[in-house]
């Protein structure tokens, strides 16, 4: 049995903690997203194939409009699908 | 001098020989027009993920190369579009940074993804590291109770 001084919470408190996004682009030092480079790609889209918004996926301005026009260029050469189901 | 890519997709259903001089063709297009080959890549033949002119596979080439004047891509890009033998292209112009990726991959520095991915602490691998120290801890609990 824990003393009182032991208890001092409840509850978890990092339970419901909000984990702080961040760029992964800058975090790591990436300067280039790849257009031809699926498997990087495909982090950055839903099932339906559609781009995540920065709410979601934490990049930078700068970095978001890479990946988005990075994206785009892997759709025209069929690397990735306009649009699909299931595709993760 | 800047470095531009130019990837296209070749007609799977070519023979090998054909698929082999027609990138020839455009690679010796490309040397008369006093541009600097640096590279050619042959991604293989991949699976497309939605299907072009009936076909579901291609052949991916990406040639890179470096010039100063730059004219010469219109026309490229518009034999391209008229041989039949190419399904899709895409020119692009690298910056900086995109020129080090390439030459970097060339070199083997980029593309072992899961070793590198893992040193850096990519989010996507913390949760099974944080993970796997309690799948050791959970049998000493275990063997406690007992």
């Amino acid at each position: 049995m824990a003393t009182q001084d032991e208890i001092k919470f409840l509850s978890n408190p990092n339970i419901g903690a909000k984990k702080k996004k961040y760029c992964r682009f800058k975090k790591f030092g990436l300067k280039y997203v790849d257009y031809k480079d699926d498997t990087f790609l495909i982090q950055f889209v839903n099932e339906q194939g559609k781009l995540l918004p920065r709410r979601l996926t934490g990049n930078s301005l700068k970095y978001q409009k890479r990946v988005a026009t990075a994206v785009k260029r892997a759709r025209h050469l069929a690397i990735l699908p306009y649009m699909t189901d299931l595709l993760k | 001098m800047r470095n531009y890519e130019v990837t296209f997709i070749v007609d799977p259903v070519l023979s090998g020989d054909e698929v082999k001089s027609t990138v020839q063709t455009y690679k010796e297009m490309l040397t008369n027009e006093g541009a600097g080959i640096v590279n050619v890549e042959d991604m293989g033949l991949r699976q497309l993920a939605y299907p072009i002119n009936k076909r579901s596979t291609g052949f991916y080439y990406c040639i890179e190369f470096a010039a100063e004047q730059v004219g010469f891509i219109g026309k490229m890009e518009l034999a391209l579009k008229r041989d039949e033998r190419i399904m899709r292209y895409l020119t692009v112009a690298l910056d900086k940074y995109g020129a080090k990726y390439n030459e970097d991959k060339r070199n083997g520095k980029i593309g072992k993804r899961p070793p590198v991915v893992k040193e850096k602490g990519n989010p996507y691998s913390a949760p099974v590291a944080v993970a796997a120290p309690k799948v050791i801890a959970a049998p000493e609990i275990i063997a406690e109770e007992e």
